[in-house]
């Protein structure tokens, strides 16, 4: 009777030791092979240098894509994050903070500065030729489409996230959008004293 | 979010109070003081003169402050049995093109209507467009038709979705100024809704003020 209680408890023992490498394996990252977001680009920013992906090393960054011609939520996220970086205060130097054009024909770099000189003055604004733009959006994995509107005219469909990245110019996570502020705050302060990112649950869309 | 009564200008408001207030004291308590100190003096006429301008001053900054404290009434315009309600835009950023217009439309009648199109001095085009956000990609799409405004029912147009869309502006939008469109709807016919220009980035109307105000930054 005892040796079987022995041999249980054992088994039981074994399996617990088992399950628990098994989760902890799952939690392991996953080895490299997994399609990165981010990576190799040149653009122009809005004071007409040349910018890569080296430009944004050293100090972590918040980059996300819009185009000027847009009425609603371009407008909307730049003034969120100009809110967050106002709340950030002195650490708001501690970031880069970059919104990429979707839009080469409209989007000059002069376009872009007097764009953004009605947001934070920390926020750049990196544009480039069509191509130069394509190779960002597919390192960034970002979805953008021209689409014509009748009577001339287009407009873009683009992703509207925040992409986080840290100094090393990996990606570590993203703002998405509608996400409260002070969930993206503290994300933004942990990506600058480069710990890992609380989680939030993903954000149902709903505003805040 | 639409209160028809609300303290509007609060950030106007302490200043104003804070001017009534010092000039009161001026004038009530202080200028006494020195009247006496220059009785009979020279400067004496100068005393004199400076009391008209000091009670002008103090009812100016009562005047000021009353109508900070009176209510605000919403702007309401009325055509056939539709009621728009808080017609708001947003300050343009720099170098800007497009703008897009909200309100909120009742239609109290016992039939459907539809806000088919709309002219504007301030655009060169003006259409009812729709935000859509799936799976984190912004789309933005004319609405084929105009937007339809069912019997006893109420649309609003707000960000994040429904918006009349000024396209090609020729002018900036600035914060704290006004613009007319002329709004196009199938049976109540043509109305001029007089927008209210908010902040750059404001995400609802706020009355007699704007939300986000980014220029005073």
């Amino acid at each position: 009777m005892r040796r079987r209680f022995r041999h249980g408890a054992a088994l039981t023992v074994g399996f617990v030791i088992l399950a628990g490498a098994a989760t902890g394996l799952m939690r392991l990252p996953r080895p490299a092979k997994a399609p990165t977001i981010g990576g190799a680009f040149v653009l122009t920013d809005q004071d007409g240098r040349r910018i890569t992906e080296q430009s944004l090393l050293k100090k972590p960054s918040a980059i996300f894509f819009g185009f000027t011609s847009c009425p609603d939520i371009c407008p909307s996220t730049l003034l969120e994050v100009t809110n967050w970086l106002h709340a950030l205060g002195s650490d708001a130097d501690k970031l880069n903070v970059v919104f990429v054009s979707v839009d080469s024909e409209h989007d000059t770099p002069e376009q872009m500065k007097l764009y953004l000189s009605s947001f934070d003055a920390h926020i750049r604004g990196f544009t480039g030729t069509a191509d130069q733009i394509k190779k960002i959006a597919a390192e960034y994995r970002v979805y953008y489409k021209r689409v014509p509107l009748e009577g001339g005219g287009y407009t873009y469909d683009h992703s509207a996230t925040v992409y986080l990245m840290d100094k090393d110019g990996r990606f570590v996570g993203l703002v998405t959008y509608k996400e409260p502020e002070a969930s993206a705050l503290a994300k933004l302060r942990a990506l600058i004293v480069g710990k890992s990112l609380p989680f939030t649950a993903p954000y149902d869309g709903k505003p805040s | 979010m639409f209160e028809p009564l609300t303290l509007a200008r609060t950030a106007h408001f302490a200043p104003a109070a804070m001017l009534s207030g010092v000039t009161f004291f001026v004038l009530f308590v202080a200028e006494p003081v020195w009247a006496r100190a220059f009785r009979g003096r020279e400067m004496a006429h100068l005393v004199l003169l400076a009391r008209p301008i000091l009670l002008t001053r103090l009812l100016l900054g009562f005047v000021v402050v009353a109508g900070r404290i009176s209510p605000v009434v919403a702007q309401e315009i009325k055509t056939g049995d539709l009621q728009i309600e808080h017609p708001w835009s947003r300050a343009t950023p720099g170098g800007a093109q497009v703008a897009a217009g909200y309100l909120v439309i009742t239609n109290k009648g016992s039939a459907p209507d539809r806000l088919i199109a709309g002219t504007s001095p301030v655009a060169r085009k003006v259409e009812v467009h729709e935000m859509s956000m799936k799976d984190d990609v912004m789309t933005m799409r004319p609405v084929p038709g105009g937007l339809p405004i069912g019997a006893e029912k109420s649309g609003t147009l707000a960000p994040g979705g429904y918006h009349i869309m000024f396209e090609d502006l020729k002018a900036p939008l600035k914060e704290a100024t006004k613009f007319v469109a002329t709004l196009e709807f199938e049976r109540a016919g043509k109305v001029g809704v007089p927008f209210d220009v908010q902040g750059v980035g404001a995400q609802a109307p706020m009355p007699g003020g704007s939300g986000h105000d980014m220029s005073s930054q």
